[in-house]
Protein backbone atom coordinates (compact mmCIF):
# COMPACT_ATOMS: atom_id res chain seq x y z
CA UNK A 1 0.00 0.00 0.00
CA UNK A 2 3.23 2.17 0.99
CA UNK A 3 3.21 2.76 -3.23
CA UNK A 4 0.04 3.32 -4.00
CA UNK A 5 0.13 6.54 -1.85
CA UNK A 6 0.84 8.62 -4.85
CA UNK A 7 0.64 12.94 -3.85
CA UNK A 8 -0.16 15.01 -6.45
CA UNK A 9 1.91 17.78 -5.34
CA UNK A 10 4.68 15.58 -5.43
CA UNK A 11 5.88 16.06 -8.67
CA UNK A 12 4.70 19.59 -9.22
CA UNK A 13 6.79 21.04 -6.61
CA UNK A 14 9.81 18.11 -8.01
CA UNK A 15 9.33 19.61 -11.47
CA UNK A 16 9.85 23.15 -10.53
CA UNK A 17 12.80 22.67 -8.76
CA UNK A 18 14.66 20.63 -11.65
CA UNK A 19 13.90 23.26 -13.80
CA UNK A 20 15.44 25.58 -11.50
CA UNK A 21 18.22 23.59 -10.91
CA UNK A 22 18.19 22.97 -14.75
CA UNK A 23 18.02 27.14 -15.38
CA UNK A 24 20.45 27.81 -12.57
CA UNK A 25 23.53 26.72 -14.25
CA UNK A 26 24.32 29.71 -16.22
CA UNK A 27 22.48 32.45 -16.19
CA UNK A 28 21.40 32.78 -12.24
CA UNK A 29 24.95 32.57 -11.51
CA UNK A 30 25.67 35.52 -13.49
CA UNK A 31 22.63 37.10 -12.37
CA UNK A 32 23.92 36.60 -8.78
CA UNK A 33 27.06 38.44 -9.19
CA UNK A 34 25.58 40.70 -10.65
CA UNK A 35 22.80 41.36 -7.55
CA UNK A 36 26.00 41.15 -5.53
CA UNK A 37 27.77 43.84 -7.37
CA UNK A 38 24.80 45.78 -7.43
CA UNK A 39 24.73 45.74 -3.55
CA UNK A 40 28.34 46.36 -3.24
CA UNK A 41 28.52 49.38 -5.22
CA UNK A 42 24.86 50.95 -3.50
CA UNK A 43 26.40 50.24 -0.19
CA UNK A 44 29.74 52.16 -0.87
CA UNK A 45 27.99 55.21 -1.73
CA UNK A 46 27.66 57.12 1.45
CA UNK A 47 30.91 56.61 2.76
CA UNK A 48 32.63 57.84 -0.74
CA UNK A 49 29.77 60.58 -0.47
CA UNK A 50 31.15 61.03 3.26
CA UNK A 51 34.85 61.44 2.51
CA UNK A 52 34.12 63.74 -0.02
CA UNK A 53 32.05 65.86 2.43
CA UNK A 54 35.26 65.78 4.71
CA UNK A 55 37.04 66.72 2.18
CA UNK A 56 35.42 69.21 1.18
CA UNK A 57 34.42 70.37 4.31
CA UNK A 58 37.96 70.73 6.38
CA UNK A 59 39.67 72.43 2.77
CA UNK A 60 36.57 74.72 3.28
CA UNK A 61 37.23 75.58 6.74
CA UNK A 62 41.36 75.52 6.40
CA UNK A 63 41.23 73.64 10.20
CA UNK A 64 44.48 71.97 11.40
CA UNK A 65 43.04 70.07 13.83
CA UNK A 66 41.86 67.56 11.68
CA UNK A 67 43.54 66.22 8.64
CA UNK A 68 42.04 65.55 5.22
CA UNK A 69 41.06 61.71 4.19
CA UNK A 70 44.21 62.08 1.99
CA UNK A 71 46.22 62.78 5.07
CA UNK A 72 44.86 59.54 7.01
CA UNK A 73 45.45 57.40 4.22
CA UNK A 74 48.84 57.99 4.09
CA UNK A 75 48.97 57.77 7.96
CA UNK A 76 46.96 54.62 7.71
CA UNK A 77 49.76 53.10 5.22
CA UNK A 78 52.63 54.04 7.16
CA UNK A 79 50.32 52.27 10.24
CA UNK A 80 50.65 49.53 7.93
CA UNK A 81 53.89 49.15 6.52
CA UNK A 82 56.01 51.89 7.57
CA UNK A 83 58.28 54.06 5.25
CA UNK A 84 56.55 57.14 5.45
CA UNK A 85 56.98 59.19 8.64
CA UNK A 86 59.22 56.51 10.17
CA UNK A 87 58.11 57.11 14.30
CA UNK A 88 57.25 54.95 16.83
CA UNK A 89 54.02 54.12 15.05
CA UNK A 90 55.37 53.29 11.74
CA UNK A 91 54.39 49.64 10.94
CA UNK A 92 53.24 48.52 14.04
CA UNK A 93 49.55 47.77 12.80
CA UNK A 94 49.63 44.07 12.90
CA UNK A 95 50.99 43.68 16.76
CA UNK A 96 47.81 46.37 17.47
CA UNK A 97 45.66 44.61 15.48
CA UNK A 98 47.07 41.43 16.64
CA UNK A 99 46.41 42.24 20.44
CA UNK A 100 42.71 43.85 19.97
CA UNK A 101 41.45 40.59 17.93
CA UNK A 102 42.72 38.74 20.93
CA UNK A 103 41.28 40.99 23.66
CA UNK A 104 38.07 41.25 21.90
CA UNK A 105 37.68 37.75 20.81
CA UNK A 106 39.32 36.62 24.47
CA UNK A 107 36.40 38.83 26.09
CA UNK A 108 33.41 37.74 23.47
CA UNK A 109 34.20 33.90 23.77
CA UNK A 110 34.30 33.86 27.73
CA UNK A 111 31.10 35.89 27.14
CA UNK A 112 29.55 33.42 24.92
CA UNK A 113 30.81 30.57 26.65
CA UNK A 114 28.88 31.45 30.28
CA UNK A 115 26.39 33.34 28.60
CA UNK A 116 24.68 31.15 26.32
CA UNK A 117 24.50 28.08 28.51
CA UNK A 118 23.65 30.00 31.70
CA UNK A 119 20.77 31.59 29.45
CA UNK A 120 19.41 28.30 28.09
CA UNK A 121 19.18 27.09 31.59
CA UNK A 122 17.54 30.61 32.82
CA UNK A 123 15.48 30.34 30.41
CA UNK A 124 14.10 26.73 31.12
CA UNK A 125 14.25 26.61 34.65
CA UNK A 126 12.17 28.37 36.61
CA UNK A 127 13.63 28.69 39.87
CA UNK A 128 17.00 29.49 38.34
CA UNK A 129 15.45 32.36 36.94
CA UNK A 130 13.90 33.63 40.13
CA UNK A 131 17.27 33.50 41.74
CA UNK A 132 19.44 34.93 39.33
CA UNK A 133 17.55 37.57 37.13
CA UNK A 134 17.13 40.02 39.93
CA UNK A 135 20.62 40.06 40.26
CA UNK A 136 21.39 40.05 36.60
CA UNK A 137 18.95 42.88 36.03
CA UNK A 138 20.71 45.09 38.46
CA UNK A 139 23.82 44.45 37.25
CA UNK A 140 22.79 44.78 33.39
CA UNK A 141 22.29 48.96 33.62
CA UNK A 142 25.69 49.80 35.29
CA UNK A 143 27.44 50.84 32.45
CA UNK A 144 30.54 48.98 31.60
CA UNK A 145 32.68 52.00 31.94
CA UNK A 146 31.86 52.19 35.60
CA UNK A 147 32.90 49.08 36.25
CA UNK A 148 37.30 50.35 34.94
CA UNK A 149 38.18 51.54 38.06
CA UNK A 150 37.05 47.85 39.75
CA UNK A 151 38.13 45.82 37.06
CA UNK A 152 41.99 47.22 36.87
CA UNK A 153 41.81 46.53 40.76
CA UNK A 154 40.85 43.05 40.10
CA UNK A 155 42.86 42.28 37.09
CA UNK A 156 45.50 44.77 37.56
CA UNK A 157 46.85 46.68 34.24
CA UNK A 158 46.80 45.01 31.33
CA UNK A 159 45.05 42.82 29.21
CA UNK A 160 42.84 40.79 31.74
CA UNK A 161 41.29 44.01 32.62
CA UNK A 162 40.46 44.74 29.04
CA UNK A 163 39.23 41.28 28.19
CA UNK A 164 36.82 41.86 31.34
CA UNK A 165 35.01 44.97 30.14
CA UNK A 166 34.55 43.51 26.50
CA UNK A 167 33.24 40.11 28.90
CA UNK A 168 30.64 42.61 30.81
CA UNK A 169 30.03 44.51 27.78
CA UNK A 170 29.29 41.32 25.50
CA UNK A 171 28.04 38.85 28.23
CA UNK A 172 24.51 40.91 28.36
CA UNK A 173 23.34 40.90 25.07
CA UNK A 174 23.79 37.09 24.34
CA UNK A 175 22.65 36.48 27.88
CA UNK A 176 19.57 38.35 27.22
CA UNK A 177 19.17 37.06 23.52
CA UNK A 178 19.35 33.52 24.57
CA UNK A 179 17.01 33.85 27.66
CA UNK A 180 14.48 35.69 25.12
CA UNK A 181 15.32 32.95 22.72
CA UNK A 182 14.51 29.87 25.13
CA UNK A 183 11.48 31.74 26.25
CA UNK A 184 9.63 31.59 22.86
CA UNK A 185 10.47 28.48 22.10
CA UNK A 186 6.80 26.89 20.73
CA UNK A 187 4.97 24.39 23.72
CA UNK A 188 4.12 22.32 20.70
CA UNK A 189 8.00 21.97 20.17
CA UNK A 190 8.28 20.86 23.69
CA UNK A 191 5.05 18.13 23.21
CA UNK A 192 5.92 16.83 20.01
CA UNK A 193 9.88 15.96 21.38
CA UNK A 194 8.26 14.86 24.59
CA UNK A 195 5.58 12.17 23.16
CA UNK A 196 8.45 11.38 21.15
CA UNK A 197 10.17 9.84 24.09
CA UNK A 198 12.85 12.87 24.46
CA UNK A 199 12.37 14.22 27.95
CA UNK A 200 14.41 15.83 30.56
CA UNK A 201 18.22 17.17 30.30
CA UNK A 202 17.52 15.57 26.96
CA UNK A 203 15.69 18.53 25.47
CA UNK A 204 18.60 21.00 26.05
CA UNK A 205 20.11 19.47 23.00
CA UNK A 206 17.14 18.35 20.83
CA UNK A 207 14.73 21.36 21.42
CA UNK A 208 16.13 24.41 23.33
CA UNK A 209 19.23 24.83 21.76
CA UNK A 210 18.05 24.81 17.97
CA UNK A 211 14.97 26.54 18.54
CA UNK A 212 16.96 29.35 20.64
CA UNK A 213 19.63 29.23 17.88
CA UNK A 214 18.21 32.35 15.76
CA UNK A 215 18.17 34.37 19.12
CA UNK A 216 21.37 33.34 20.07
CA UNK A 217 22.89 34.35 16.91
CA UNK A 218 20.80 38.00 17.49
CA UNK A 219 23.13 37.94 20.75
CA UNK A 220 25.99 36.89 19.31
CA UNK A 221 26.32 39.57 16.92
CA UNK A 222 24.65 42.49 19.24
CA UNK A 223 27.38 41.01 21.80
CA UNK A 224 30.53 40.82 19.14
CA UNK A 225 29.52 44.37 18.12
CA UNK A 226 30.14 45.50 21.79
CA UNK A 227 33.25 43.92 21.93
CA UNK A 228 34.57 46.24 19.66
CA UNK A 229 33.07 49.50 20.48
CA UNK A 230 34.42 48.30 24.20
CA UNK A 231 37.64 47.44 23.21
CA UNK A 232 38.87 51.21 23.41
CA UNK A 233 37.90 51.59 26.83
CA UNK A 234 39.08 48.00 27.87
CA UNK A 235 42.57 49.42 26.34
CA UNK A 236 42.24 52.66 28.35
CA UNK A 237 43.34 50.18 31.30
CA UNK A 238 47.11 51.08 30.48
CA UNK A 239 48.14 48.58 28.20
CA UNK A 240 50.83 49.37 25.71
CA UNK A 241 49.76 47.80 22.63
CA UNK A 242 46.29 47.94 20.98
CA UNK A 243 44.38 49.45 18.40
CA UNK A 244 42.06 51.43 21.63
CA UNK A 245 45.15 51.87 23.04
CA UNK A 246 46.76 53.79 19.65
CA UNK A 247 43.75 56.03 19.49
CA UNK A 248 44.08 56.63 23.64
CA UNK A 249 47.53 58.31 22.57
CA UNK A 250 46.70 59.87 19.48
CA UNK A 251 44.07 61.32 21.91
CA UNK A 252 47.11 62.65 24.02
CA UNK A 253 49.49 63.33 21.19
CA UNK A 254 46.98 65.27 19.61
CA UNK A 255 46.94 63.38 16.41
CA UNK A 256 43.96 63.26 14.74
CA UNK A 257 45.50 61.06 11.46
CA UNK A 258 46.39 58.28 14.54
CA UNK A 259 42.83 58.68 16.03
CA UNK A 260 41.17 58.65 13.24
CA UNK A 261 42.98 55.70 11.21
CA UNK A 262 42.05 53.60 14.59
CA UNK A 263 38.47 54.17 13.99
CA UNK A 264 38.49 52.96 10.27
CA UNK A 265 40.43 49.62 11.25
CA UNK A 266 38.15 49.12 14.01
CA UNK A 267 35.21 49.66 12.03
CA UNK A 268 36.57 47.44 9.06
CA UNK A 269 37.34 45.04 11.52
CA UNK A 270 34.34 44.58 13.37
CA UNK A 271 32.17 45.05 9.77
CA UNK A 272 34.25 42.26 9.12
CA UNK A 273 33.71 40.11 11.73
CA UNK A 274 30.04 40.88 12.11
CA UNK A 275 30.04 39.17 8.65
CA UNK A 276 31.42 36.38 9.32
CA UNK A 277 29.08 35.90 12.21
CA UNK A 278 26.25 36.43 9.33
CA UNK A 279 27.62 34.13 7.86
CA UNK A 280 27.77 31.11 10.50
CA UNK A 281 24.25 32.54 11.37
CA UNK A 282 22.89 32.01 8.15
CA UNK A 283 25.05 28.37 7.42
CA UNK A 284 23.09 27.18 10.72
CA UNK A 285 19.85 28.70 10.19
CA UNK A 286 19.45 27.70 6.92
CA UNK A 287 16.31 25.66 8.07
CA UNK A 288 14.70 29.17 8.83
CA UNK A 289 13.09 31.38 6.16
CA UNK A 290 13.52 34.20 8.16
CA UNK A 291 16.32 34.50 8.33
CA UNK A 292 18.49 34.38 5.15
CA UNK A 293 19.66 37.91 5.31
CA UNK B 1 -27.13 2.81 15.83
CA UNK B 2 -27.26 5.23 18.99
CA UNK B 3 -25.63 2.93 22.02
CA UNK B 4 -23.70 3.00 24.73
CA UNK B 5 -20.49 0.78 25.65
CA UNK B 6 -19.42 -2.07 22.78
CA UNK B 7 -19.21 -5.33 24.20
CA UNK B 8 -15.41 -6.17 23.28
CA UNK B 9 -13.66 -9.40 22.60
CA UNK B 10 -9.87 -7.83 22.60
CA UNK B 11 -8.85 -5.91 25.84
CA UNK B 12 -8.91 -2.66 25.85
CA UNK B 13 -5.98 -0.86 24.73
CA UNK B 14 -7.24 2.26 26.36
CA UNK B 15 -9.74 2.92 29.30
CA UNK B 16 -11.06 5.93 30.80
CA UNK B 17 -12.52 5.62 33.90
CA UNK B 18 -14.67 8.62 35.36
CA UNK B 19 -12.07 11.41 34.50
CA UNK B 20 -12.97 14.81 35.58
CA UNK B 21 -10.76 17.78 34.40
CA UNK B 22 -11.50 21.25 36.17
CA UNK B 23 -8.68 24.44 35.03
CA UNK B 24 -8.37 27.28 37.40
CA UNK B 25 -9.32 30.39 35.25
CA UNK B 26 -8.77 34.16 36.31
CA UNK B 27 -12.76 34.16 37.13
CA UNK B 28 -12.60 30.58 39.37
CA UNK B 29 -13.01 27.30 38.69
CA UNK B 30 -13.85 26.05 34.87
CA UNK B 31 -15.20 22.63 34.62
CA UNK B 32 -13.84 21.35 31.17
CA UNK B 33 -14.68 17.49 31.37
CA UNK B 34 -17.10 15.77 33.87
CA UNK B 35 -17.56 11.93 33.94
CA UNK B 36 -15.97 10.64 30.96
CA UNK B 37 -15.95 6.67 30.90
CA UNK B 38 -14.93 5.65 27.30
CA UNK B 39 -12.76 2.05 26.43
CA UNK B 40 -11.55 1.51 23.29
CA UNK B 41 -10.11 -1.37 21.85
CA UNK B 42 -6.87 -2.32 20.10
CA UNK B 43 -7.35 -1.50 16.37
CA UNK B 44 -9.73 1.16 16.82
CA UNK B 45 -10.36 3.84 14.73
CA UNK B 46 -12.38 6.35 17.13
CA UNK B 47 -13.62 9.92 16.36
CA UNK B 48 -14.41 12.37 19.32
CA UNK B 49 -16.30 14.76 17.84
CA UNK B 50 -18.13 17.93 18.82
CA UNK B 51 -18.23 21.74 18.58
CA UNK B 52 -15.33 23.73 19.70
CA UNK B 53 -15.45 24.33 23.81
CA UNK B 54 -16.73 20.44 24.61
CA UNK B 55 -13.06 19.64 25.67
CA UNK B 56 -12.67 17.09 22.76
CA UNK B 57 -9.05 18.46 22.32
CA UNK B 58 -8.47 18.67 25.99
CA UNK B 59 -9.24 15.15 26.59
CA UNK B 60 -6.80 13.80 23.76
CA UNK B 61 -4.36 16.29 25.39
CA UNK B 62 -4.94 14.28 28.98
CA UNK B 63 -4.23 10.75 26.84
CA UNK B 64 -1.38 12.37 25.61
CA UNK B 65 -0.16 12.90 29.02
CA UNK B 66 0.29 16.62 28.16
CA UNK B 67 -1.87 17.69 30.74
CA UNK B 68 -2.75 16.22 34.22
CA UNK B 69 -6.93 15.08 34.39
CA UNK B 70 -8.44 16.39 38.25
CA UNK B 71 -9.65 13.25 38.93
CA UNK B 72 -10.14 9.84 37.55
CA UNK B 73 -8.06 7.44 35.55
CA UNK B 74 -6.32 7.27 32.71
CA UNK B 75 -4.88 3.47 31.69
CA UNK B 76 -3.31 2.23 28.70
CA UNK B 77 -3.29 -2.02 28.91
CA UNK B 78 -3.85 -1.32 32.39
CA UNK B 79 -0.87 1.56 33.26
CA UNK B 80 -1.61 4.72 34.25
CA UNK B 81 -1.00 7.62 31.78
CA UNK B 82 1.11 10.44 34.19
CA UNK B 83 3.00 11.65 31.07
CA UNK B 84 3.88 12.01 27.30
CA UNK B 85 5.16 8.86 25.91
CA UNK B 86 6.17 6.84 22.62
CA UNK B 87 2.98 4.51 23.33
CA UNK B 88 0.91 7.53 22.35
CA UNK B 89 1.73 9.28 19.28
CA UNK B 90 0.23 13.19 18.65
CA UNK B 91 -0.34 14.49 15.84
CA UNK B 92 -0.92 18.40 16.11
CA UNK B 93 -3.09 20.54 13.59
CA UNK B 94 -0.09 22.99 13.27
CA UNK B 95 1.84 19.99 12.72
CA UNK B 96 4.81 21.23 14.96
CA UNK B 97 7.71 19.54 13.20
CA UNK B 98 10.91 20.58 14.27
CA UNK B 99 12.28 23.37 11.93
CA UNK B 100 15.76 22.84 11.52
CA UNK B 101 15.16 19.21 11.16
CA UNK B 102 14.62 18.08 7.46
CA UNK B 103 12.02 15.71 6.54
CA UNK B 104 13.87 12.67 7.16
CA UNK B 105 15.71 13.77 9.93
CA UNK B 106 12.08 14.56 11.66
CA UNK B 107 10.88 11.05 10.96
CA UNK B 108 14.37 9.58 12.52
CA UNK B 109 13.78 11.49 15.80
CA UNK B 110 12.04 9.27 17.85
CA UNK B 111 14.19 6.77 16.71
CA UNK B 112 17.26 8.09 17.54
CA UNK B 113 16.18 9.01 20.87
CA UNK B 114 15.17 5.39 21.67
CA UNK B 115 19.10 4.69 20.96
CA UNK B 116 18.69 2.19 17.53
CA UNK B 117 21.40 1.67 15.74
CA UNK B 118 21.87 4.22 13.11
CA UNK B 119 21.20 1.54 10.57
CA UNK B 120 17.69 0.73 12.20
CA UNK B 121 17.51 4.37 12.30
CA UNK B 122 17.79 4.73 8.72
CA UNK B 123 15.79 1.96 7.91
CA UNK B 124 12.71 2.81 10.04
CA UNK B 125 12.41 5.80 8.59
CA UNK B 126 13.02 4.90 5.07
CA UNK B 127 10.36 2.99 4.94
CA UNK B 128 8.20 5.33 6.68
CA UNK B 129 9.25 8.15 4.37
CA UNK B 130 8.27 6.13 1.74
CA UNK B 131 4.73 5.30 3.23
CA UNK B 132 3.79 8.92 2.80
CA UNK B 133 5.36 9.22 -0.08
CA UNK B 134 8.04 12.13 0.63
CA UNK B 135 11.33 9.89 -0.24
CA UNK B 136 11.64 12.92 -3.15
CA UNK B 137 11.42 15.38 -0.34
CA UNK B 138 14.22 13.57 2.52
CA UNK B 139 16.54 16.82 2.49
CA UNK B 140 13.62 19.32 2.74
CA UNK B 141 13.30 21.37 5.59
CA UNK B 142 9.34 21.66 7.00
CA UNK B 143 9.01 25.70 5.82
CA UNK B 144 9.74 24.25 2.49
CA UNK B 145 6.60 22.08 2.33
CA UNK B 146 2.80 22.52 1.59
CA UNK B 147 0.65 22.05 4.32
CA UNK B 148 -0.49 18.26 3.48
CA UNK B 149 3.44 17.36 2.93
CA UNK B 150 4.07 18.47 6.92
CA UNK B 151 0.89 16.81 7.96
CA UNK B 152 2.41 13.32 6.17
CA UNK B 153 5.51 14.08 7.79
CA UNK B 154 4.09 14.53 11.01
CA UNK B 155 2.55 11.30 11.02
CA UNK B 156 5.68 9.14 9.64
CA UNK B 157 7.50 10.84 12.34
CA UNK B 158 4.61 9.18 14.78
CA UNK B 159 4.19 5.99 12.98
CA UNK B 160 8.17 5.55 12.87
CA UNK B 161 8.28 6.11 16.58
CA UNK B 162 6.43 2.69 16.85
CA UNK B 163 3.52 3.99 18.65
CA UNK B 164 0.38 2.09 19.87
CA UNK B 165 -2.31 4.87 19.84
CA UNK B 166 -2.07 7.56 17.19
CA UNK B 167 -3.35 10.94 18.54
CA UNK B 168 -4.66 12.98 16.13
CA UNK B 169 -6.03 16.59 17.08
CA UNK B 170 -8.02 18.15 13.94
CA UNK B 171 -4.98 16.95 11.81
CA UNK B 172 -6.41 17.95 8.83
CA UNK B 173 -8.09 21.04 9.77
CA UNK B 174 -5.53 23.93 8.11
CA UNK B 175 -5.74 22.00 5.08
CA UNK B 176 -7.94 22.49 2.00
CA UNK B 177 -10.44 19.99 0.47
CA UNK B 178 -8.88 17.91 -2.22
CA UNK B 179 -5.70 17.66 0.43
CA UNK B 180 -8.02 16.96 3.20
CA UNK B 181 -9.85 14.15 1.08
CA UNK B 182 -6.29 13.28 -0.21
CA UNK B 183 -4.87 12.34 2.97
CA UNK B 184 -7.81 11.01 5.12
CA UNK B 185 -7.73 8.46 2.18
CA UNK B 186 -3.97 7.83 3.21
CA UNK B 187 -4.98 7.77 6.64
CA UNK B 188 -6.91 5.26 6.71
CA UNK B 189 -4.66 3.06 3.95
CA UNK B 190 -1.89 3.85 6.84
CA UNK B 191 -4.02 2.51 9.08
CA UNK B 192 -5.24 -0.20 7.51
CA UNK B 193 -1.72 -1.46 6.60
CA UNK B 194 -0.33 -0.63 10.26
CA UNK B 195 -3.51 -1.99 12.51
CA UNK B 196 -3.01 0.72 14.83
CA UNK B 197 -5.24 2.37 17.28
CA UNK B 198 -6.46 5.83 15.96
CA UNK B 199 -8.12 8.19 18.34
CA UNK B 200 -8.87 11.39 15.91
CA UNK B 201 -10.45 14.42 17.26
CA UNK B 202 -12.68 16.48 14.50
CA UNK B 203 -15.70 19.03 14.76
CA UNK B 204 -16.51 17.82 11.33
CA UNK B 205 -19.56 15.16 11.41
CA UNK B 206 -18.77 14.17 7.59
CA UNK B 207 -15.06 13.58 8.01
CA UNK B 208 -16.03 11.47 11.80
CA UNK B 209 -18.64 8.90 9.72
CA UNK B 210 -16.01 8.81 7.10
CA UNK B 211 -13.19 7.70 8.80
CA UNK B 212 -14.39 5.98 12.14
CA UNK B 213 -15.22 2.48 13.30
CA UNK B 214 -16.64 4.37 16.28
CA UNK B 215 -17.75 8.13 16.71
CA UNK B 216 -17.73 9.47 20.26
CA UNK B 217 -20.35 12.71 20.13
CA UNK B 218 -19.50 15.53 23.10
CA UNK B 219 -21.25 17.98 24.26
CA UNK B 220 -20.04 21.39 25.63
CA UNK B 221 -20.29 22.91 29.25
CA UNK B 222 -19.31 20.92 30.70
CA UNK B 223 -17.44 18.73 28.20
CA UNK B 224 -19.69 15.22 28.69
CA UNK B 225 -19.86 11.73 26.20
CA UNK B 226 -23.29 12.27 25.10
CA UNK B 227 -23.29 8.90 22.55
CA UNK B 228 -20.93 6.52 21.06
CA UNK B 229 -22.04 5.79 17.73
CA UNK B 230 -21.13 2.18 15.96
CA UNK B 231 -20.25 3.14 12.23
CA UNK B 232 -20.58 -0.25 10.44
CA UNK B 233 -20.18 0.97 7.05
CA UNK B 234 -17.57 -1.16 4.67
CA UNK B 235 -14.29 0.86 3.21
CA UNK B 236 -14.03 2.28 1.05
CA UNK B 237 -17.03 4.32 2.64
CA UNK B 238 -19.36 6.49 -0.32
CA UNK B 239 -19.98 9.80 0.98
CA UNK B 240 -22.70 9.97 -1.24
CA UNK B 241 -24.49 6.63 -0.29
CA UNK B 242 -28.13 6.81 1.40
CA UNK B 243 -26.32 4.74 4.10
CA UNK B 244 -23.85 7.13 4.77
CA UNK B 245 -26.03 10.06 4.92
CA UNK B 246 -28.65 8.70 7.41
CA UNK B 247 -25.89 8.14 9.55
CA UNK B 248 -24.29 11.92 9.32
CA UNK B 249 -27.95 12.77 9.63
CA UNK B 250 -28.43 11.28 12.48
CA UNK B 251 -25.03 11.69 14.42
CA UNK B 252 -25.60 15.29 13.02
CA UNK B 253 -28.99 15.60 14.98
CA UNK B 254 -27.09 14.32 18.15
CA UNK B 255 -24.88 17.10 17.97
CA UNK B 256 -26.95 19.65 17.60
CA UNK B 257 -29.46 18.79 20.01
CA UNK B 258 -27.21 20.51 22.41
CA UNK B 259 -25.94 23.05 20.50
CA UNK B 260 -29.72 24.56 19.97
CA UNK B 261 -31.99 22.72 22.49
CA UNK B 262 -34.86 24.35 20.99
CA UNK B 263 -34.81 23.15 17.89
CA UNK B 264 -34.00 19.39 18.87
CA UNK B 265 -36.94 19.61 20.40
CA UNK B 266 -38.87 20.96 17.64
CA UNK B 267 -37.72 18.20 15.22
CA UNK B 268 -38.63 15.46 17.95
CA UNK B 269 -42.08 16.53 18.26
CA UNK B 270 -42.22 16.19 14.34
CA UNK B 271 -41.14 12.74 14.57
Amino acid sequence: MSQSINLSPVPVVADADSIAAVAAVPSSQTRKLGAGLRTIALGLVVPLVLLLFWHVTVRWTGTRLVPTPFGVAVMMWDFAFGGIYDDAYSGTLPIHFWKSVQRVYGGFFCAAALGIPLGLMIGRIPLLRALLDPTLSLLRPIPVTAWLPLSMIFFGLGAKSAIFLVFLGAFFPILLNTIFGVKSVDVRLFEAAEMLGCAGPKLFRAVVLPAALPSIFNGLRLGAAFAWILIVVGEMTGVPEGLGAVIMDGRSLSRTDLVITGMIIIGITGFVSDRILLALSNYFLRWSPQHHA
Amino acid sequence: MLDRGESPTAPPILRIDNLHKVYQASNGPVEALRGIDLTIHKGEFVCLLGASGCGKSTLLRIIAGFEKASSGSVAVYGFEVNRPGPDRGMVFQDYALFPWLTVKENIAFGPTQRRLTSKEVAATTERFMAMVGLTAFADRYPHQLSGGMKQRVAIARVLANDTDILLMDEPFGALDALTRSKLQEELIDIWKATKLTVIFVTHSVEEAVLLADQVVVMTAGPGRIDCQVRIDLARPRDVSSPEFNALRRDVTRRLTSHIAPDRALASTADS
